[in-house]
Parts: C-alpha cells; sequence; structure tokens
C-alpha cells in the first residue's frame, strides 16, 4: 500500500474494523426478531421499488415531450381497492407477527431466575438474588432464562440490551420485567435508552454472558456474604414488620407465607392476585390494598426504606413458605439472647443494608 | 377527454400596479393588516428565521457527533442543544409551516372568499406566535432547557434545575396560535365558499387541512393543559405526575402524546395538500381518485386520534391496549399508502414536465414513503421493542417530518411563489436545490435506521467507537443538506428583486387563486366568483384562456 500513506492506512483499518452494521444474535429470541425485520424489510423494499417503477416509468413515457397531450382519467375503484387491500394485508401480517414477538418478549417462563435492577442517575445497580452487587454490569448464564425485575429511584429509564434484542422502559414507584435467553458467551452493551439528564449517555454498561461454569465462578468469586433474602430477612426484624406479620392466630396483620401468587381477599370484597408490586405497594402504601379482615393499621414505610431495601424485603417475602423463622425471631428478640440458628437476630439494625437513614 | 399544454409566453407578462404587496405602504400596515396574505409572508419569515436557527442548532449535534467522544460541548450543553432544536422544528417551524404560511395565503382564494373568517384573530395568532418564539429565546439565551422536546416528568418536574417553566409557557402560548389557525380554517371553508364551490369541488388542498385544522383544534387544547399541569407541578408541587405523592408519571405520557401523535399528522397533512396541487400541475392532470384521496386525509385526522400509546409500547401498557393500538397504527398507515400510490398513478397518461415544486414532490414520494414504511416497523409491537429509543425513531421521524413535510413546503413554497411575490425563482439554481436536499438527506437519515438497529440509543452526546463510520456519514450529509436549505434562501431573497415577471398563471394550473393577478389584489377577487367547475379541470381552463384573457386592476 504505497500509494497511500501509511498514516492514513492505519487511521482506515482502524475505523473500519470499528464499523459495525449489524448487531450480534446472542439470545433465543434475536434470530426471530431478525427474521421478522428481513420481512419488514422485505415489503418496503417491494413497496418502494413499486412506488419508484411507477414515478420512473410514468415520468419517462408521459414526459410533455413525448406526451403533449394528457388524457384526463378520474379514477379506478378497482385499482384503489386494490392498493388498499394489499398493504392493508401486508399490514396485518406485520401486525400479528409483531404481537407475537412481544408476547414472547414481555411474559417470562415460569422457571426463569430473577435478578433485580434499580435505575437511577447515572448508573444501573444490579442485585443477584445470591447478594452479589454489580454496578453498570450485568453477569448472567447462557441457555437460562433471565428475568429482571426493575425500578427506578428517579426519573424514567430504559434498560436496554441490542444483542439481545430486549428493551424496557424502568419506571419510578413501579416493577417493570423483562426477560432474555443469553445464547452466545460474550460481553455485549447495556444502555439506557431513555433520556434521563446531564449523563444519560454515560449510563451504559456491559451485560456478561456467560457458560454455566464460568457463571458459577463468578457467583462464588463475588458474593458478598448476604443474601438478598437474608438481608429482607433482617430489615423484617428491623423495620419491625415481625410484631405483625407472625402468623400467629392473633397477630395484627396477616400471614405472609406464601403470599406472592396467592389470591388475597381485599377489603372491598375484589380479588387480586399478590405480585412484587403488590407488597411494595403494601409496605409503602398500605393503604392502597386493604386486605380483608384486618384493621388498616400498618405504617407507611414510605421514606424508610430504599429501593433495594425494598427489593430485598419482596425477595425475602418470595422465599417465605413459614412463619417458623419470623416466630424464632420474635422469641429470640424478646429474650434478648443470640443464637446461630436465628441469623436474622442481634445486630440486624447494623448488618441490614437498605434502610434510609435519617 | 384530453388536455393540451401552452404555458404562457412569460416575456410579456408585466407586475400588476396594484396588489396586497403595494397596496399599502411601511411598518404599521403590516403589523397591524388583517389581509391573510400579508399575515402568511409575516409568517413566512418568522419561520425562516426560526427554521435556521433550529438548523444551526442541527448542525452542532452533528459536529459533536462526528465522534465518540462527547468533546465538542459538555453534555448538557449537548442536552440543551438537542432540546431547542427539537421544540423549535416541531412547534415553531413544522407545525405552522404549510398551514400557516402557505394555508394562509391561499385557504381564502381557494374557496373563493376575499379572506379568512377572523382576519383579527388570524393576526393575533401570528402575534401569539412571536410570543412563543420570543419566550423559548428567552429560554435559551438565559440558559437553555434540557427536557427534550417530549418534556417527560419527573425529569421536567423535579430533577433539572433549567428554563423548563419558561419554554413549557413558550410552547403553550404557541399552541394557541395554531388552534385559532385551524379555527380559522374550519369556520372559512365552511362558511364562506364561493358560489358553487361545492365540498367536492374544492382543490385536495383545503381537504388536507380541513383535517389539519380539526387535529389542531381538538388536540392542542390536551398539550396546553398537559402543559400547565408540568408547570404547576414544578410550581407548587401538585403532584398528578408524582408517583410520590400517588400521581402516575404514566399519565404524562398518555396526555403528551394524546396530543403529539395527531400533531405528526397536523405536521404532514398540510404536506400532502401541497403535493396533489403540485403533481396534477405539472402532470396537467386531475388528481387520480380525488374522492380517495380526499377522504384518506379525514381517515388519517380520526384514527390518528387512537394510535398514541405506540409511543409506550415499552412502557408497561397492557398487553391487550398493545394490541389494540398496534392494531389501529396498522390501519392508519393504510391512507397514506393509498395516497402514494394515487399521485403515482396521477402521473399515468399525464403530460408531465419537472419544474423545480414536482422534483421536490418526487423527493417527497421517495422519503415519505420509507418514513411511512419505517413506522410500521415500529407499529409492530415485537419490533419496536428493539426500535424505540433508538436511532431508528430518529431516522423514521426525519424522514416523514424532514424527508415529507419540508420537502412539501419547499415544493409549495417554489410552486407559488410566483402567485405570492409576482417573479419566478430561477429554475437552474432551484433544480440544484431539490437535488441537493435529496441527496443530502438520503447520506444523513438513512445510516440512522442502520444506527438504529444496531442498538444506537437517541439523545447521546457520546457512543461506542464502533458507531463512528456511519455516524461520519450522517454528518457529512447534514452539511449537503445544510447548502441544499441555504441555496433557496439565497436565490428567492434575490429573485425578489431580479426574478422574471411572472404573470397570472405561469404553470397553468386550474387553482382559483391561478385565475387572479400575481401578486393578488387585497381582496383577492374584483368579483365573487362563480365556480362551474371541478377542481383540476384542465379542459375548463384550455376553453378559459381560448376564450378571455385574466383581468388584472390597473
Ligand atoms: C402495626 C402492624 C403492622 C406492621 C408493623 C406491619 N404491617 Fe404489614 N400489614 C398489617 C396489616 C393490619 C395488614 C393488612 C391490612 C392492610 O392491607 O393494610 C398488613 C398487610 C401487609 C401486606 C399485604 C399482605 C397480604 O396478605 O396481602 C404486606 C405484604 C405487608 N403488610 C408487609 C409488611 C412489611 C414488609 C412490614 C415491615 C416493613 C409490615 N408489613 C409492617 C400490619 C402491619
Ligand atoms: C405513515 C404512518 C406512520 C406510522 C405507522 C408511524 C408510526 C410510528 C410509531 C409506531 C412511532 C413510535 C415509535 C416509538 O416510540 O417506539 C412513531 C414515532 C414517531 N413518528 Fe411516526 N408514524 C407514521 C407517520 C409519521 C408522520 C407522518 C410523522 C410526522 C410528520 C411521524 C412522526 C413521528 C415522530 C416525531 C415520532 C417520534 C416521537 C418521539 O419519540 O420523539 N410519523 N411513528
Ligand atoms: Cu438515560
Ligand atoms: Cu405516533
Amino acid at each position: 500500500m504505497h500509494f497511500i500513506s501509511p498514516v492514513l492506512w492505519q487511521f482506515l483499518i482502524k475505523w473500519l474494523t470499528n464499523f459495525a452494521i449489524f448487531p450480534p444474535e446472542a439470545s433465543r429470541i434475536a434470530p426471530d426478531v431478525d427474521a421478522f425485520y428481513f420481512y419488514l424489510i422485505g415489503i418496503s423494499v417491494v413497496g418502494l421499488v413499486i412506488v419508484g417503477l411507477l414515478v420512473g416509468v410514468f415520468s419517462v413515457r408521459y414526459r410533455k415531450e413525448r406526451n403533449p397531450e394528457a388524457t384526463q382519467i378520474e379514477g379506478s375503484t378497482l385499482l384503489e381497492a386494490t392498493w388498499t387491500i394489499i398493504p392493508l394485508a401486508l399490514f396485518m401480517v406485520s401486525f400479528v407477527w409483531g404481537a407475537l414477538l412481544y408476547f414472547r418478549i414481555y411474559n417470562p417462563p415460569t422457571n426463569a431466575m430473577n435478578v433485580y435492577v434499580v435505575g437511577k442517575q447515572w448508573m444501573w445497580k444490579v442485585e443477584h438474588p445470591g447478594g452479589q452487587h454489580e454496578i453498570n454490569s450485568l453477569h448472567v448464564p447462557i441457555n437460562r432464562p433471565v428475568q429482571l425485575t426493575m425500578i427506578s429511584q428517579d426519573v424514567f429509564h430504559s434498560f436496554s440490551i441490542p444483542a439481545f434484542r430486549v428493551k424496557r422502559e424502568v419506571i419510578p414507584g413501579r416493577y417493570s420485567t423483562v426477560w432474555f435467553e443469553a445464547t452466545a458467551p460474550g460481553t455485549y452493551h447495556l444502555f439506557c435508552t431513555q433520556y434521563c439528564g446531564t449523563l444519560h449517555s454515560q449510563m451504559i454498561g456491559q451485560v456478561v454472558a456467560m457458560t454455566p461454569d464460568d457463571y458459577q465462578a463468578w457467583i462464588s468469586g463475588s458474593t458478598s456474604g448476604t443474601s438478598l433474602a437474608q438481608n429482607g430477612e433482617r430489615l423484617f426484624a428491623a423495620l419491625g414488620c415481625n410484631s405483625c406479620h407472625n402468623g400467629t392466630p392473633n397477630a395484627h396483620g396477616p400471614s405472609l407465607a406464601n403470599v406472592i401468587g396467592s389470591q388475597v381477599q381485599l377489603a372491598n370484597g375484589t380479588y387480586t392476585t399478590a405480585t412484587d408490586a403488590f407488597v411494595r405497594d403494601s409496605i409503602l402504601n398500605p393503604t392502597l390494598h386493604q386486605v380483608a379482615g384486618y384493621a388498616p393499621i400498618m405504617p407507611t414505610y414510605q421514606g424508610q426504606v430504599s429501593e433495594e431495601g425494598l427489593i430485598s424485603l419482596v425477595e425475602y417475602i418470595r422465599r417465605l413458605d413459614s412463619n417458623y423463622r419470623i416466630d424464632q425471631t420474635l422469641n429470640v428478640s424478646e429474650t434478648g439472647a443470640g443464637s446461630d440458628a436465628a441469623p436474622a437476630s442481634g445486630t440486624s439494625t447494623s448488618t441490614a443494608s437498605g434502610m434510609v437513614k435519617q | 377527454m384530453s388536455t393540451i399544454v401552452s404555458l404562457p409566453d412569460q416575456s410579456t407578462a408585466t407586475l400588476p400596479k396594484v396588489s396586497y404587496l403595494n397596496k399599502e405602504y411601511g411598518l404599521k400596515s403590516w403589523l397591524l393588516t388583517g389581509d391573510h396574505k400579508r399575515i402568511a409572508i409575516l409568517y413566512l419569515i418568522s419561520i425562516t428565521f426560526f427554521f435556521f436557527i433550529g438548523g444551526a442548532m442541527a448542525g452542532l449535534i452533528r459536529l459533536e457527533l462526528l465522534t465518540p467522544a462527547s468533546d465538542l460541548m459538555a453534555a448538557d450543553t449537548y442536552n440543551k442543544v438537542f432540546t431547542m432544536h427539537g421544540i423549535i422544528m416541531v412547534f415553531l417551524f413544522l407545525v405552522p409551516s404549510v398551514p400557516a404560511t402557505i394555508g394562509n395565503f391561499l385557504i381564502p382564494i381557494m374557496v373563493g372568499a376575499k379572506d379568512l373568517a377572523f382576519p383579527k384573530i388570524n393576526l393575533l395568532s401570528w402575534y401569539l406566535y412571536i410570543a412563543g418564539g420570543i419566550l423559548l429565546m428567552t429560554a435559551l439565551i438565559s440558559g437553555g432547557v434540557d427536557t427534550g422536546w417530549t418534556f417527560t416528568t419527573p425529569l421536567s418536574t423535579h430533577y433539572l434545575n433549567t428554563h423548563v417553566i419558561t419554554a413549557g409557557l413558550a410552547v403553550f402560548v404557541a399552541g394557541f396560535s395554531s388552534i385559532f389557525t385551524g379555527l380559522n380554517f374550519i369556520v372559512t371553508i365552511h362558511r364562506m365558499r364561493a358560489p358553487g364551490m361545492t365540498w367536492f369541488r374544492l382543490p385536495l388542498f383545503v381537504w388536507s387541512h380541513y383535517a389539519a385544522s380539526i387535529l389542531m383544534v381538538l388536540g392542542t387544547p390536551v398539550l396546553a393543559i398537559t402543559l400547565v399541569l408540568v408547570i404547576l407541578e414544578r410550581t407548587i408541587g401538585i403532584g398528578v405526575f408524582d408517583p410520590a405523592k400517588g400521581g402516575d408519571p404514566l399519565l404524562f405520557q398518555h396526555l403528551f402524546w394524546f396530543y403529539s401523535h395527531p400533531a405528526v399528522y397536523i405536521m404532514i397533512l398540510p404536506g400532502m395538500g401541497v403535493i396533489s396541487e403540485v403533481i396534477s400541475t405539472f402532470s396537467r392532470k386531475r388528481v387520480f381518485g380525488y374522492t380517495a384521496v380526499a377522504f384518506s386525509s379525514v381517515a388519517i385526522a380520526v384514527f390518528g386520534f387512537f394510535v398514541w400509546a405506540h409511543h409506550m409500547f415499552i412502557m408497561g401498557v397492557s398487553n391487550y391496549s398493545a394490541l389494540v393500538f398496534s392494531l389501529l397504527t396498522m390501519l392508519v398507515a393504510v391512507p397514506s399508502a393509498i395516497k402514494i400510490f394515487n399521485w403515482a398513478a396521477t402521473l399515468y397518461k399525464g403530460s408531465i414536465t419537472f419544474e423545480t415544486p414536482m422534483l421536490y414532490a418526487f423527493g417527497f414520494m421517495g422519503l415519505f414513503t420509507i418514513g411511512g414504511l419505517t413506522g410500521v416497523f415500529l407499529g409492530s409491537l415485537g419490533m419496536d421493542i428493539h426500535l424505540t429509543e433508538t436511532y431508528f425513531i430518529v431516522a423514521h421521524f426525519h424522514f416523514v417530518m424532514v424527508g415529507g413535510m419540508l420537502m412539501a413546503y419547499l415544493s409549495g413554497v417554489h410552486f407559488w411563489w410566483p402567485k405570492m411575490t409576482g417573479r419566478m425563482y430561477p429554475e437552474g439554481l432551484s433544480k440544484l436545490a431539490a437535488v441537493t436536499t435529496f441527496i443530502g438527506f438520503i447520506l444523513t437519515f438513512f445510516p440512522q435506521f442502520i444506527l438504529g438497529y444496531l442498538g444506537m440509543p437517541r439523545r447521546y452526546a457520546a457512543y461506542p467507537p464502533e458507531f463512528q463510520v456511519l455516524n461520519v456519514f450522517s454528518t457529512a450529509g447534514a452539511s449537503v443538506l445544510g447548502v441544499g436549505y441555504l441555496l433557496p434562501l439565497l436565490y428567492l431573497t434575490w429573485s425578489l428583486k431580479y426574478g422574471a415577471i411572472a404573470g397570472a398563471n405561469p404553470w397553468q394550473a386550474t387553482g382559483l387563486e391561478w385565475q387572479i393577478q400575481s401578486p393578488p389584489l387585497t381582496e383577492n377577487f374584483v368579483e365573487t366568483p362563480i365556480v362551474t367547475h371541478e377542481a383540476y379541470d384542465y379542459e375548463w381552463l384550455a376553453h378559459k384562456t381560448e376564450h378571455d384573457e385574466v383581468e388584472t386592476v390597473g
């Protein structure tokens, strides 16, 4: 390459190696989304070519020099019906195809593992159930469905992984979820795509998809020692939830064992399914869903627990299948004696993270 | 039936002695005028001014994106620049572009009236526009605003300390100017048509403005209310959108898009009207399937109100509403397709010439087709998840708004320039501008579709290096585009003094506006016209020019 200056050549090489025109396909859904994309490109190209041909051919054939006299035509119902119905049909195919994909992308399979994401100006905080914390990165195993339960601490954000073709708005005060199944190990972009203020373009990170073995190694290498549920248990005690929700017959509040996923009867007689969001609402705004048969005495914890704390509580309540430990904790803290059997006892307040300092 | 074109001899045309331009002199005669044509000119000058400010901002954005790092300006500055670009272009340029200038000038003449129904409200509408513009410039000069043109809460209400209130007020005030314009058009079209001008003899330009006016009158108040709520939330914290106070942040999205989706049709329908006139004139043929084109405008306006949630597919709307809104979005794309095919069919057996307005109209057809079809990508639920909030969106709406509306606007400005000023624009140079704009446009915005599919988020001051090559294309295209827009500014100004005299009907077009002198008299018609023929009746025109000369006064 003597005829191009080496500096310029290097520059070109560097430039072109950085030149991408198609994103990696790294999730189960990605090839299906791409197939649909090609269908859409296909109908667009056909449409565009038809319009281009019509305009082009008529312009040549009927230009003034060749056709000095215009022939007046009213219209043609048949033709018009044709070009109404064919696009309509093609668009209907898009509608159905798009809807099917949408339901797949937004309805997680029941066996998905759950990871929590909290967005705030301008970072992503990831909480794994095992207690691993990450900032601006997300480690996931391949070939396993992963569901993200996400919430924003401040403004709207949006969690986007182009290589997986998934994205979902992260909303203040409301859980939203998305799921994917990574298929190719690698490091991919993670973007915040909803404009969120000054450093919106820095609210980026990476998604690391790993083989199951690597993932296991990573999980055990980065544990913080306390799982989310354990932290939730401590919070539960520290915030005094256990004084009312202990499952004893004369408790002030309903038993919380197995509550997530169950049908709850509300004071107004209707039934609702208790979800993550329901539990979160119950903690922050207890009167929003008043449970039947109980007095509205639960205090609001608005401003006392951070989003991460709430996530810990939710995760704890999700895993709560009996009230045994709550009773244990109660008895232990009432007698004031430490016990190895109940990790929630003793110095719970000082070790539980997620309480807002006041 | 056939029609022969014989363009009138330009060299013998003379400027009329009296016209709306020289009836009165002095600044006051302009600033206090009730004449819809003078108000149109006032609008023309002011929107051009704002267009070039908005354009300068666009230049800065593209310059920053030349390199991956955020190096030309601070992230905050970048955010302010794209916000100001968006607000100016949408509310101060595109919304008023065709209706307030060309529409204002022509609607009364096309229906055979002396003026709009409420001339004073028309003037008030311009003053409101200017007030909005001044407020926005105040916000800009005093430090800017960085909400994005979408004013998203709670960012705009609780997390920014820029001039959100001033900018919100600016849009609020400018909104009323478009409500008044819409109101004026609706009443004029209903009540002031000349004898014999039935609904189905109206030029399609009038139909599309009628449809757009309905959107303006019904949609804009919702935007106004939404902005007031944002301002109240910011100042006294009423909490409608604040989850901490039991408000709903998604409510803002619903309200905002309830206006802003119809607004995109406010921005395109008048342009479609221009294209109908131009294509018919330069192929000397009646628009193919007049009724279908007329009703498709109305269909767009009606359906346009029921698709807003397609801007919220990833925000957690329920599955069922996602389905309904996606379906309706597909339906709203159909009338646009019908129009494109009808325009193409209009060319069939025409006698086509390729003057500048026609070139812009061809540009419109190509670019709008791409824009509309990519709208179908975005209306398809599963596809939208990947594409929304990326550069794909940016490319989509620039194809429809800039490739569509701005092309239509330039087509219209060139087409009616002889009518408005009495002089021709220079043909060669303007063809060059049309082609430059087209090439520049494709180069600027086509790479953005690819960037969008790659996942590059919109509103990013910095981006990963592998996106650079496409961004460099885009910036290069933007400079070409800039030249394409500067050219008309220069030669149109030049033509005011040196352009060839146009004469009443340089294109041999059929509209009523071409049957009166150029530039028109203040009262448009010497006597109320009686309409006996359909729109685009080239037979009638041929007979008319055989028999009588166009009346001029003085
Ligand atoms: C003063 C007693 C009291 C305390 C303390 C209390 N709660 Fe409650 N809680 C109640 C009562 C009573 C109800 C049922 C009535 C209602 O819905 O408000 C309830 C309802 C709930 C529900 C909904 C249960 C269902 O069956 O649907 C959840 C979840 C819950 N509380 C969680 C918590 C958590 C977590 C804490 C600690 C942060 C807590 N509560 C502290 C009294 C209490
Ligand atoms: C022809 C049929 C059209 C269809 C089917 C269509 C569809 C869509 C859809 C579904 C979106 C939302 C995408 C998202 O947020 O994820 C969108 C965005 C947008 N469209 Fe269209 N569109 C069409 C025409 C137009 C026209 C004519 C205009 C304007 C002249 C326009 C301007 C816009 C704008 C400005 C946005 C983005 C707004 C923003 O987020 O800032 N569209 N379009
Ligand atoms: Cu962001
Ligand atoms: Cu829309």
